[in-house]
């Protein structure tokens, strides 16, 4: 008992943490190794790979790639998605955080459960529910057609199913950040006299901003990218309804590969200034959820 | 709480905060429109098949075949970030050193990143010539339009559910604790054993099942490293695409139903998960 005390006493000073014993050492280079190595055959390979190949021919054929019609209207059909689907999101994340942050009801969480259900659900599912709405064959198929309005293949097919992918992330921000920022200063906006518009503009809107553009540009990103629920709805006509994403496949199909890593390399641009947007939103000490 | 308990609890606790109405009205009625009524027409769409042929459509072997495939795949990509996952965790927490917070920002690059670049970009790095594939090759392993590249694919999407459900719980592991055991002659080992896994096996299992469930339903990055070949290389949402391209709109909802049930149980144990570490969490007195 006594010896191994006194072996105790020794170890105890050979291997104090924050020591640079062998071990430490050893074990500190073995986890940054795996981690790096993991990372670059996973992460930074296929990133690096989006611009070596979007440049292999050279800068003029990757700045050509562009002039192509389809690849511009492309650009332009994501533009118009995310320009409808983000602002309507976004109201719809503020209502919901309103709704449950300042109030206490029943079936709340039974709420929030299902505003982040399509977070769960395959974004083949998220697609395929509108055309089983609004397709052909699908319940509202033919009433449809006889008065001429065509959602599936069509522009409203893929602002509805960009909206089912993109619906929770403005409000799954929101709402635990206005849990924890409590009611305080709202009640006494009220209290004192303020309208409740007033309150929400100018109390409570600067209070969660950086939440805010936290889920817009998340939601923004998602709503830019998403490739399997818009396919399912989109129809792959060229020039007409083909998202960005989505004419990625095609051209990378068609072994346009200049092209496809072309009209990728935007897109990857834009994950990476979402990133660079989130960071600079956490160093105002915010945290995202 | 208790039957009764949910039945004398008022509709709603009085505020003197106005909105409530409005903004729980257009909640659930933009709710309902978007996600709920669209996917009760998927259910309806499955209820017009009968039983029977419910059951050919779900236990048909090219079915089975997707089942295995993405259930196999997740599972085994699942595994693969319990272990990356952790390390990755462990590296961004414990150590520092030189582009640590880059790397630490790019974590979430597969979020962010659509699936469709994902899936065109791993597919060229896996390729028998390509950055990572030349090196595999030799090996006899081929990973691009195999299970494998599936299963790569998969750990990539995945990986940062891992990485950031695991990395908030290591922050919490005492380190005092650690010190004071290893002052008392326990190896490293037995202090991960008995101090650090107890401590993130909820976040642990927690990223799991978020990465497993993202896994079953994942598409766009699959697709191009996948192959497509019925009965080996096809997943299940794919087969549903399939479907639906042939325009059996019922075939596809039955399909639809399996995943949204799988979703409901993943999203179930999920929140069983979360609050388990909640319990644990504040029991540890922090």
């Amino acid at each position: 008992m006594a010896a191994r005390a006194k072996d105790i006493f020794v170890d105890e000073h050979a291997t104090r943490p924050g020591r640079d014993t062998f071990m430490t050492v050893a074990s500190r280079a073995l986890f940054i190794g795996l981690s790096l190595v993991f990372l670059a055959a996973l992460l930074f390979a296929p990133l690096a790979t989006v611009f070596v190949m979007a440049l292999e021919k050279g800068y003029e054929a990757y700045l050509q790639s562009f002039q192509d019609d389809a690849t511009a209207s492309a650009i332009r059909l994501t533009l118009i998605t995310a320009a409808v689907v983000v602002p309507l999101n976004t109201i719809f994340g503020l209502a919901a955080a309103w709704a449950i942050a300042k109030f206490e009801f029943r079936g709340k969480s039974f709420l929030i459960t299902l505003i982040d259900l399509p977070l769960a659900v395959s974004p083949v599912i998220s697609g395929m529910v509108y055309v089983l709405m609004f397709g052909l064959q699908g319940w509202f198929g033919l009433w449809l057609q006889e008065h001429d309005i065509s959602i599936i293949f069509a522009l409203p097919g893929i602002i509805l199913a960009t909206m089912f992918v993109t619906f929770p992330y403005v409000a799954r921000e929101l709402i635990p950040l206005m849990q924890q920022l409590g009611n305080d200063e709202e009640e006494a906006a009220i209290t004192l006299g303020a309208g409740g518009w007033m309150t929400f503009f100018r109390v409570t809107l600067p209070k969660v901003r950086w939440g805010l553009v936290y889920g817009v540009i998340l939601c923004n990103a998602r709503a830019m990218g998403e490739f399997g629920a818009v396919s399912v709805v989109s129809g792959h006509i060229r020039g007409l309804t083909n998202t960005m994403p989505l004419h990625i496949e095609i051209l990378y199909n068609e072994y346009n590969f200049v092209g496809a890593f072309a009209v990728a390399s935007l897109l990857t641009m834009l994950a990476v200034l979402t990133l660079i947007v989130k960071s600079l939103v956490e160093r105002t000490g915010y945290k995202g959820h | 709480m208790s039957a009764v308990g949910v039945l004398a609890k008022p509709l709603r606790q009085p505020s003197i905060l106005p909105g409530f109405g409005l903004t729980l009205g257009f909640t659930t009625f933009f709710l309902s429109a978007i996600v709920l009524l669209p996917l009760a027409a998927l259910v309806l769409m499955a209820a017009k098949l009968s039983w029977s042929e419910f059951f050919d459509v779900i236990l048909d072997p090219r079915a089975i075949g997707s089942y295995r495939l993405s259930f196999g795949a997740s599972l085994l990509a699942a595994t693969i970030n319990a272990v990356f996952g952790f390390v990755i965790a462990w590296t961004l927490v414990r150590y520092e050193f030189p582009g640590k917070r880059i790397i630490d920002a790019l974590i979430d690059m597969p979020f962010a990143l659509p699936t469709a670049v994902s899936g065109i970009a791993l597919t060229t790095v896996f390729a028998q010539n390509g950055w990572v594939g030349q090196y595999l090759e030799p090996l006899g392993i081929k990973v691009a339009y195999t299970w494998i590249g599936v299963t790569v694919a998969l750990t990539l999407i995945g990986m940062p559910f891992m990485v950031r459900t695991v990395q908030p719980a290591l922050e919490e592991v005492q380190k005092d604790l650690e010190d004071a055991a290893e002052t008392l002659g326990a190896g490293r080992f037995h202090i991960f054993r008995r101090i650090i896994l107890p401590t993130v096996l909820p976040a642990l299992l927690t990223g799991f099942a978020l990465a497993f469930a993202r896994g079953v339903g994942e598409y766009g990055s699959v697709i191009f490293i996948s192959g497509n070949l019925p009965m080996k290389t096809e997943i299940t949402p794919l087969l549903i695409v399939i479907k639906l391209e042939e325009f059996d709109y019922r075939g596809a909802a039955a399909l639809g139903v399996v995943m949204l049930a799988i979703s409901f149980v993943m999203l179930l144990a999920i929140n069983l998960l979360q609050a388990w570490g909640r319990r644990r969490h504040t029991r540890s007195g922090r």
